[in-house]
This record gives structure tokens, C-alpha cells and sequence, in this order.
């Protein structure tokens, strides 16, 4: 029994440093971008149901286009239209991500043809009323965090990552699920100082787009509040060729139908 | 196997079992089961041939105090907002009307102009773009431009001051303008020239719903006695232009106005029929808006040149110039915060006062304006609170907006509001309007 055990906890040692080998920043890096990056730019259309711990539920409906300004993983603009609900219908959010600043947005109005330069909020604050968070919906940097591979087995990294700025966030640390296979985040838990966990996301379905393995389904949890948002990607397409004019006042006024439908 | 079962068997001997364990629940999603049977997916294309919107609401107010020039309820109609949208080709038309029953106007005869009975039609368009560079808007539009928030400098396009006063929605301070816009593209920098054929006045204060303070008799001035005015109403006469040359420097966007064409509310009176007029207006101006410090930073300023001789008619407002400075920033979760300055300084001031009869009231040469924007958004954003507040210190009078709104479902939505108007003097830009605070609750449904 003491011999068994021994060579468990080596067998296990062993098992972990190989484990730590993995370049985290690696794993980390290529799961940020196929979470944001994919193709040079693309298009869907997003359905969000908000539910509440009563579980009265708040729908959401638009367009979202992306584009990249290169391939590095950086900077991207993104174009929100929205169809549902009926009283933001027609209105686009308009948002040029920096990484050295704080990001470009803006809000077209169109019942006062109106365009609303929006000052720049917290990133962990909600998108559109939902549980999911700005960040969420366009990534968070990279660098912002500390990683380490905590685990390693045959489907997944289960990365521990520590905020720099530890202000700047509402959690302590997150743990992320990465898919081996496809790097795509399939899990990720947020946790207070307690060690509880506060908020999580949760992939609940993945098709391959051209070429591309794309979570069509996902869920964000808020264990706190007992509120959660599904969220359902359709009407996906990554290289649509969207030229960097769409993301400019011009679209904002006139919507560029083309590539709404 | 094997592989899966030491991390947990040693979890369970070390105690500390629950990474371990979590990493086990973490089922697979559907389609990552087995990564080769993917196929690549279809993308549907589905288009709206014709789009269909609107809303349905009533909403009712009603004065704070007594007003002698004024019904008691200060709004209380019923609206159905239609909204077509239909695509062709290459051309959009889009069709925006709304139907009220208002029995506190009481006036049920159309007037697209004013804006008064059954029915105002807000938007009449077709939108195309006929070269690459160049788009092109003609028909009934709403039109904004400009940076200051809900302080208009070089936006010369027609307001309602009415709806504003009473309690409408937001949407409603814009008056719909009957133009042609043609906007040039040329990559960095961009041109849009609007064209109005026949001028468009602001829907201004006339006193059918609003009273006012009437200069002439010295007295407050309501229903009884509204405003009349010289209307200009000839086509490709009495028209206005108004131009935009804009273009951003990174993160700053700068622009260029001029306008040309009518003080938008009466600034002039016909010496012998007593009626107001709306003298020539000239507008040159500059804007730049973009982020500072944590926040977003915008200036804007404008020369009103008005019509010639101005300084020394007293029947005519003086030219002006008007500048803001405004600056809005995220102060909390889901609560933002925006002050601005606002000034109009009147120019040729020596000259006006020496024009001025005996006993007129007299105008400072300064009015000096400050604004404070408030919002919160609670409960995922379904409750919305919020408080904007003119306060001008030369005039030492104000007008505070506060609004809460809260959507029951996400087509249904009930709000409660104010517009209190408060100040020292009777006839001052706010002051004047005192009888005429209000509060106000509305009832919207959106489909």
C-alpha cells in the first residue's frame, strides 16, 4: 500500500511538470484567438435571452460584424445591429478595440439620426443588459493576466489566471477549461476571495465553420444573483471581405445592408 | 484511463479533491464530441423584404401649479407610431408617421409644419447611393449633427421645444426637416450638404402649449394669445443650406459648419403687423470631439451672423457667438456623468442697448450655461434613471429634466417624469416658463 502510494504521488509529480511545460502563453495565446480572431473578419447573428433569478426572460437580437485590422491579434472594429427589442431596433453600437487605450465607441440613434460618441466603460460591465460582460463579448488582453497551467489531461489546460491589476476586476482569479483539440475556451469560472465561484461560462455547442471551430451556443452564469444569459451564434461567416469603411460614420447613418441580411 | 484516475486518487489522499474533481464534470459541448465528423455548415441568408415597426403609447401630465394661460394637464394623448421600411434594388424608402388623439392641444387638422393634429409624419425618404463616394437622402428626414448634448450650435435643423417642455420622448426634440442631404465621401474627409427648399422652423414656443413671457405686454402670454408669425413659405426661396466638412485626426473628430439661411425660431418682429419673423442667419463653426482622460471631451463654437443691420434694429436679434465645452465619463457600474459649459454672447452689445427703446427689458451681454447629465442603469439595465439639468448663473434660473424608466417586458415599457423650470425673474430664458412644471407618466408598447 505505502509502495502504491509513493508511486502515485511520483507518477503524479511527474505528470504535473510536464504539464507546466506547456508553454501557458502559448495555450493562452491561441485560445484568445480562436475565440476572437477567426479569419480576417466575419459576421453573425446573435440571439441572447436573459433570464433573471425569477426567471422572467429579456431577449436580445443583432448583428454583429468584426473585422481585424491585421493579423496580429490586436486591433479590431466591430459593428452591433440591432433587431430585437423592438425599441433599440435599427440602433448600432460601434466599437473600435485599442489595446494601448481605452477602446472607440459609439451609439447611432436613428429616430434623431443622432451620433453618440460613448465614453469608454469598465470592460466587466454588462453588454446590452446581459450577464456577459463587454469583455466578454470582444476578448480580454492577454496580458492583463498571469497564467499557469494548473492541469493537463487528455481533453483539456485548466489555466489559473491572476490579474495584474487586481482593482481593475470584480474576481480574484478565473480557471479556463481549453480544449486541446481546438483551444477553445469550453469553461471558465470566476472566483472571489472566498474561493467561491461568482460567475461562469459555460460552451454549450461548437460547429465548424469554414474551417473554423466556432461556439454557436454558450451560457454566462451569475451564481451570485441566480441570473443567466444563453447566447446562439447563427448565420456565421468568417472572410466575408467587409471593407474597413463599413466601421465608419458613413454605415453608422446609412446601414450597410449587404452585409445585415 | 489510467491517466484520469491518479489525478483523483491522489486528490482524494492529499484531501484536496476539488480542481481535480471540477475538471472531471466539465462535460464535452455538442459538436466537440469528435472533432472529424465537423462539416462545414451553410450559413443561412435571409433577407427582410419589408420591415415593419412602431409603438402604441399614452401619456398624461399634468402642471404643477395653476397656470391662468393654461389647461391644467400639460400633455395627455395617445400615439401609434407606423414605421415602413421597404428595399429595393439599390434605393430605400422609408416611411415613419405617427397618429395622435390629443385633446389638450385639441386641434385636429393636420399641419405638417407645426406638427399639430392627427397626424405627423416624421420621416418621407428614399436613401441611395448613386457613385460610390456619395449617398444621397431626399425626402422628410430627421437630421443631427454636432457634439453637444442637447446644446445645439451648428445643428440648425428644425427642434420641438414644445414636445420637449411637455414630456415627450427624447426622439420628439427633433422636428422632421423636408431636405435633400447628399453626403461625399472622400476617405479622410467627408462633406455633407444638406439642402431644405423651403425653411422648416423649429416647432418653437407659441404658446398653445407652452406660456411664455411676452416681451411686448410685459406679461406671461399663453393659449389665448399664441404666437403669429410671417411664416416663409416660398419654395427655392426661402430655403436654407446647411454644410458639414468633417474628418478625424486618430481618436478626434473634428468638423467644419456653415448654414445658410433663418434664425429657426421667431428673432425678429414686423414693426407695423406686430407678427414674429425669422431674420436671415448665417453660421459659421467648428467642432472637435474625443477622448480625455477617462472620459470624452467636446468643443464646439459658432458665429451667428445675423442679418444685416441687426445690431442696431431692435426688432432684430443681434449676431451672437455661441460656444460649449462638454465632458462625459463612466462614474460608477452603470452610471455615467456629463457636465457642460455653455455660452451665447451677444455681439455689437453697445449698440443694441443704444437701440433699445425706453424701458425695454434688457438682455445681458452674456448668458452663461451650465448642464448636468445623470444616468443610471439598474436592474440589467431594465431601470433607467435619469436627471439632466440646465442651470444658467446670469440668468440664475434653470430647467430640470429627470425621467425613470422601467420596462416591464421588453416591448412594455412605463415611465414617470419631470420638466421643472425654476428662476428669479419672470421673463428670463427659463424663468419665463415656471407655470409651466410638470410631471408627467407614459405608458409605451414597441412592436
Amino acid at each position: 500500500m505505502r509502495f502504491f502510494t509513493i508511486t502515485i504521488v511520483a507518477l503524479s509529480f511527474f505528470w504535473t511538470v510536464s504539464a507546466t511545460a506547456a508553454d501557458v502563453m502559448e495555450v493562452v495565446k491561441k485560445a484568445n484567438h480562436i475565440s476572437y480572431y477567426k479569419g480576417k473578419d466575419g459576421r453573425a447573428k446573435v440571439n441572447m435571452s436573459i433570464i433573471d433569478a425569477q426567471g422572467r426572460v429579456r431577449v436580445r437580437e443583432f448583428i454583429i460584424l468584426r473585422r481585424d485590422d491585421d493579423d496580429t491579434d490586436g486591433k479590431q472594429k466591430f459593428y452591433v445591429y440591432f433587431n430585437k427589442p423592438a425599441d433599440v431596433k435599427k440602433m448600432v453600437f460601434m466599437v473600435h478595440k485599442n489595446l494601448d487605450r481605452g477602446d472607440d465607441r459609439w451609439l447611432y440613434l436613428p429616430a434623431l439620426d443622432l451620433v453618440k460618441r460613448i465614453a469608454a466603460s469598465d470592460e466587466r460591465t454588462s453588454f446590452v443588459g446581459s450577464h456577459f460582460f463587454y469583455e466578454d463579448v470582444s476578448g480580454r488582453g492577454v496580458d492583463e493576466d498571469r497564467h499557469e497551467i494548473l492541469e493537463e489531461d487528455d481533453t483539456y489546460y485548466i489555466v489559473k489566471s491572476t490579474p495584474k491589476d487586481p482593482n481593475s476586476v470584480e474576481f480574484v482569479f478565473y480557471k479556463n477549461w481549453i480544449h486541446k483539440g481546438t483551444f477553445l475556451p469550453i469553461k471558465t469560472e470566476y472566483y472571489d476571495d472566498r474561493g467561491q465561484v461568482i460567475r461562469s461560462y459555460t460552451a454549450l455547442k461548437v460547429d465548424m465553420i469554414g474551417g473554423h471551430p466556432t461556439v454557436t451556443a454558450s451560457r454566462m452564469e451569475n451564481h451570485e444573483t441566480g441570473g443567466k444569459t444563453l447566447m446562439n451564434y447563427s448565420a456565421v461567416k468568417y472572410d466575408v471581405g467587409l471593407p474597413e469603411n463599413i466601421f465608419t460614420e458613413r454605415y453608422l447613418r446609412k446601414s450597410p445592408r449587404k452585409y445585415l441580411r | 484511463m489510467y491517466r484520469a484516475i491518479i489525478p483523483a486518487l491522489l486528490a482524494f489522499l492529499l484531501g484536496t479533491f476539488s480542481e481535480t474533481l471540477l475538471a472531471q464534470e466539465i462535460k464535452l459541448p455538442e459538436g466537440l464530441g469528435d472533432l472529424s465528423i465537423m462539416v462545414a455548415e451553410e450559413s443561412e441568408e435571409q433577407g427582410v423584404p419589408f420591415d415593419l415597426s412602431g409603438f402604441l403609447e399614452s401619456r398624461i401630465g399634468a402642471r404643477l401649479g395653476s397656470d391662468a394661460h393654461q389647461k391644467d394637464m400639460s400633455i395627455g394623448e395617445m400615439r401609434f407610431q407606423v414605421g415602413i421600411e421597404k428595399e429595393f434594388d439599390s434605393l430605400t424608402f422609408n416611411f415613419v408617421s405617427d397618429f395622435i388623439y390629443d385633446p389638450v392641444q385639441g386641434k385636429h387638422a393636420v399641419n405638417l409644419e407645426t406638427g399639430q393634429g392627427f397626424m405627423d409624419i416624421r420621416e418621407a425618404n428614399l436613401t441611395f447611393s448613386p457613385l460610390d463616394f456619395m449617398d444621397v437622402k431626399v425626402g422628410r428626414q430627421v437630421l443631427t449633427w454636432g457634439t453637444g448634448d442637447l446644446l445645439f450650435i451648428n445643428d440648425l435643423f428644425a427642434k420641438d421645444w414644445n414636445s420637449f417642455f411637455i414630456g415627450r420622448d427624447d426622439e420628439y426634440l427633433k422636428g422632421p426637416s423636408d431636405a435633400l442631404k447628399m453626403a461625399f465621401f472622400f476617405g479622410d474627409y467627408n462633406l455633407d450638404v444638406v439642402y431644405v427648399p423651403r425653411f422648416d422652423a423649429d416647432r418653437f414656443i407659441d404658446g398653445t402649449r407652452i406660456s411664455f413671457f411676452d416681451r411686448a405686454s410685459s406679461d406671461l402670454s399663453g393659449r389665448k394669445n399664441p404666437v403669429f408669425v410671417d411664416r416663409l413659405d416660398r419654395w427655392f426661396e426661402d430655403d436654407e443650406l446647411a454644410l458639414r466638412f468633417y474628418g478625424a485626426f486618430g481618436a478626434y473628430e473634428t468638423a467644419l459648419y456653415y448654414y445658410n439661411g433663418y434664425w429657426k425660431s421667431p428673432a425678429g418682429q414686423n414693426i407695423t403687423t406686430g407678427r414674429g419673423t425669422f431674420p436671415r442667419l448665417q453660421v459659421f463653426g467648428s467642432s472637435i470631439r474625443g477622448p480625455v482622460s477617462k472620459g470624452i471631451g467636446s468643443l464646439e463654437i459658432g458665429y451667428y451672423k445675423s442679418s444685416d443691420g441687426a445690431g442696431s434694429n431692435p426688432l432684430v436679434r443681434n449676431s451672437e457667438i455661441r460656444m460649449s465645452v462638454g465632458y462625459e465619463q463612466e462614474i460608477g457600474s452603470e452610471f455615467t456623468g456629463g457636465i457642460q459649459y455653455y455660452v451665447e454672447h451677444r455681439l455689437d452689445y453697445d449698440q443694441y442697448l443704444a437701440a433699445l427703446p425706453n424701458g425695454a427689458l434688457q438682455d445681458r451681454q452674456n448668458r452663461h450655461l451650465f448642464t448636468l447629465r445623470v444616468t443610471k442603469l439598474l436592474m440589467q439595465q431594465d431601470l433607467k434613471i435619469s436627471l439632466f439639468d440646465f442651470y444658467s448663473p446670469s440668468d440664475k434660473d434653470g430647467y430640470l429634466r429627470l425621467n425613470i424608466s422601467y420596462k416591464i417586458l421588453d416591448t412594455l415599457k412605463v415611465e414617470l417624469g419631470g420638466n421643472i423650470f425654476y428662476g428669479q425673474k419672470v421673463y428670463s430664458f427659463f424663468g419665463q416658463f415656471q407655470d409651466n412644471s410638470n410631471i408627467y407618466t407614459a405608458i409605451h408598447y414597441d412592436f
